[in-house]
């Protein structure tokens, strides 16, 4: 992060917009995007711990109170502070993303090294069993998972987990299998490396940057499918408030009118998502200049 | 196109698709068995849930006469391998929630919901198309910033968060719109002019969040068309802007993006899952939902495997689409 920025920094600052180069507009995406993500974990690590608030602080004569100075989102249906359960919701949803993307980026890794490591059969039927787990729609097998495992942290982020590694294994895969056709590995190999050192040394490092991008990419991913599942009620424990979970519990209220207590935590779901999109996106530039034009998504 | 007599070669897709089923065989035989394993390895009981609170004071014998009648006492595989041979003769086991046969729930269902996905499809393509050749028309315009934005934050929504802000803006705000399920509360009987009223919301809101993907690939599809030799040469010829647009760029640029579609299958599911339930539409999505809820597990296994069934379908739709669209793929995957 620290870097980035630094770079950044040594870029002019030139906001007009170039036309179809967008460079200008591009540089813009990638600060903003840079702020907000900082904004969002100070935000998620600094405010719990400094503010003596109680977000579970119920007032009943100010419920279901609309935006004000004093409460900027709200109140809800018992007078919590709505901008106060949001950000303990995202701390929820952004921690059991975080969790159930590393894990999955791990499993990924470990699979797709493997399967390009020893080719052949092995191969083959590691890679079947990623396209047979990849025919099930990923919310639904997460759906089934977590409803045979009854709904709870764990059984989310093991549902989540299970779900996004196969995209890691296919990318990690065929870098691997890229990697191992170049010069500098036959030279590693013909210096009498050993297998492990070739595979720790020479390979994983240039399979890192892909995987790294992948997982920072699968965090939000990971996020919207916690919060879907919470939201479809199997997810997370309602007093383990993540995002879905307000928006679950703000639906009696959305039918008696009352639009901010749903609004609040989708968009707080947004905008840390296009943050770390329009991060990744810069980034994927620098380690894959070629595919500059392809989509952000 | 270079089947220049409009023949489709129906040989060679019609082996793909006989040999893509073989392949899909196995699969769902996996997903069977997996299904199966996971419920084996969780601490779901189907004893317990069928029998209900009367679970709680039934004796040990009832409960052990009820295992062996459900064969829950059978090993994984033997269970498994008898849903399989009943599954194949069109018998699914029954649905706890439903309380009634789960292809009878099927059947009911599956209807509504593919009544909503192809709507929603439609709206997708419809003004993702448009959009995407008005947003490449100027690139870096300020109408394709403005839609490249839109579309980047909706592909970042949850559709849930869509399908609850549009009830509350269209149904209770303006009331112009049911907010929820197939027909009014006051009538029973599904007539048209109900069913149309109550499909818009759902529908739309599953289209919109399916938009993003569509726009920005037609866009991306359109413009580097619009770059492209046979563009330049129109131009060249004096063909007005319109006909090289939509002559030109958009049929070369939209060909790759309707070969996707098939392989959107999934996310329409995801969305359908999360759209039906908010709008409380009767389909197999709000089902499958459901029957997690309540742990029924003879409907979620029906479900999931019906759920792969259509996606490994539409990657067949896909791979023929786009062996038709370009010649050179052909039909040999």
């Amino acid at each position: 992060m620290a870097e980035l920025t630094r770079e950044l920094a040594a870029e002019p600052a030139v906001w007009r917009s170039h036309g179809r180069t967008r460079r200008s507009t591009r540089t813009l995406r990638v600060r903003t995007s840079a702020v907000i993500v900082t904004a969002v974990v100070l935000a998620v690590l600094v405010v719990p711990p400094l503010a003596h608030l109680d977000q579970q602080a119920v007032d009943l004569s100010m419920k279901l109170r609309p935006p004000s100075p004093a409460h900027p989102f709200g109140t809800d249906d018992v007078g919590r502070d709505l901008l106060l359960r949001c950000v303990y919701g995202l701390r929820v949803s952004l921690l059991v993303g975080l969790v159930a993307a590393l894990v999955a980026t791990f499993i990924g890794t470990a699979v797709g090294a493997a399967a390009a490591a020893f080719g052949g059969w092995t191969d083959r039927v590691v890679m079947r069993i990623v396209d047979t787990f990849s025919s099930i729609p990923h919310l639904l097998l997460g759906i089934f998972i977590v409803a045979m495992f009854r709904p709870g942290v764990w059984p989310v982020i093991v549902s989540v987990a299970l779900t996004h590694w196969l995209s890691t294994a296919r990318i990690v895969r065929s870098e691997v299998l890229s990697l191992r056709s170049r010069p500098y590995i036959d030279a590693a190999v013909s210096g009498g490396a050993s297998r492990w050192r070739v595979a720790v040394r020479h390979l994983l490092p240039g399979v890192l940057p892909q995987a790294g991008l992948a997982a920072v990419l699968m965090v939000p991913h990971a996020m919207w499918h916690e919060s879907a599942l919470s939201f479809l009620g199997l997810g997370l424990p309602t007093h383990q408030a993540s995002l879905g979970n307000l928006v679950q519990s703000a639906r009696s209220s959305l039918l008696a009118g009352d639009w901010w207590p749903t609004l609040f935590p989708g968009l707080l779901l947004i905008i840390p998502t296009l943050a770390i999109a329009g991060l990744a996106g810069s980034w994927r530039e620098r380690i894959n200049p070629r595919r500059r034009s392809e989509l952000m998504l | 196109m270079t089947y220049p007599d409009r023949k489709l070669p129906w040989g060679p897709m019609a082996r793909m698709a006989g040999r893509r089923t073989l392949f899909a065989a196995p699969v769902l035989l996996v997903v069977t068995f997996g299904v199966f394993a996971v419920a084996a390895a969780s601490p779901f009981d189907p004893v317990k849930a069928y029998a209900g609170t009367a679970g709680l004071t039934a004796s040990q014998e009832n409960l052990d006469q009820l295992r062996a009648n459900l064969g829950v006492d059978q090993p994984l595989v033997e269970r498994w391998w008898h849903w399989l041979t009943s599954a194949v003769t069109g018998d699914l086991g029954d649905s706890s929630v439903m309380r009634q046969p789960v292809a009878d729930v099927i059947t009911e269902r599956l209807g509504w919901s593919v009544l909503l996905a192809v709507t929603a499809f439609l709206v997708a393509i419809l003004l993702g198309t448009s959009l995407g050749v008005l947003a490449a028309r100027r690139q870096g315009g300020w109408l394709d910033r403005a839609v490249s934005s839109a579309a980047y934050t909706l592909e970042a929504a949850p559709a849930f968060w869509l399908g609850l802000l549009a009830m509350w803006f269209f149904a209770l705000r303006l009331g112009v719109l049911p907010a929820g399920g197939l027909t009014d509360t006051d009538s029973d009987v599904v007539t048209f002019g109900q069913v149309a009223t109550h499909l818009v919301l759902p529908a739309a809101v599953l289209g919109v969040s399916q938009l993003p993907w569509f726009f920005l690939y037609v866009r991306q599809g359109v413009a580097d068309a619009l770059e492209e030799d046979p563009v330049r040469g129109a131009r060249a010829r004096g063909l007005n802007e319109r006909t090289v647009l939509l002559g030109h760029a958009l049929r070369s640029g939209m060909l790759p993006t309707l070969t996707l579609v098939g392989s959107r299958v999934p996310e329409l599911i995801t969305g359908a899952l999360l759209v039906e339930t908010v709008f409380s539409w009767p389909g197999i999505a709000a089902a499958t939902v459901q029957a997690a809820t309540s742990v029924d597990f003879p409907l979620l296994a029906a479900l999931t495997v019906l759920a792969t069934a259509a996606v490994l379908a539409g990657n067949l739709l896909s791979d023929l689409l786009y062996g038709l669209a370009d010649p050179r793929v052909g039909f040999d995957g």
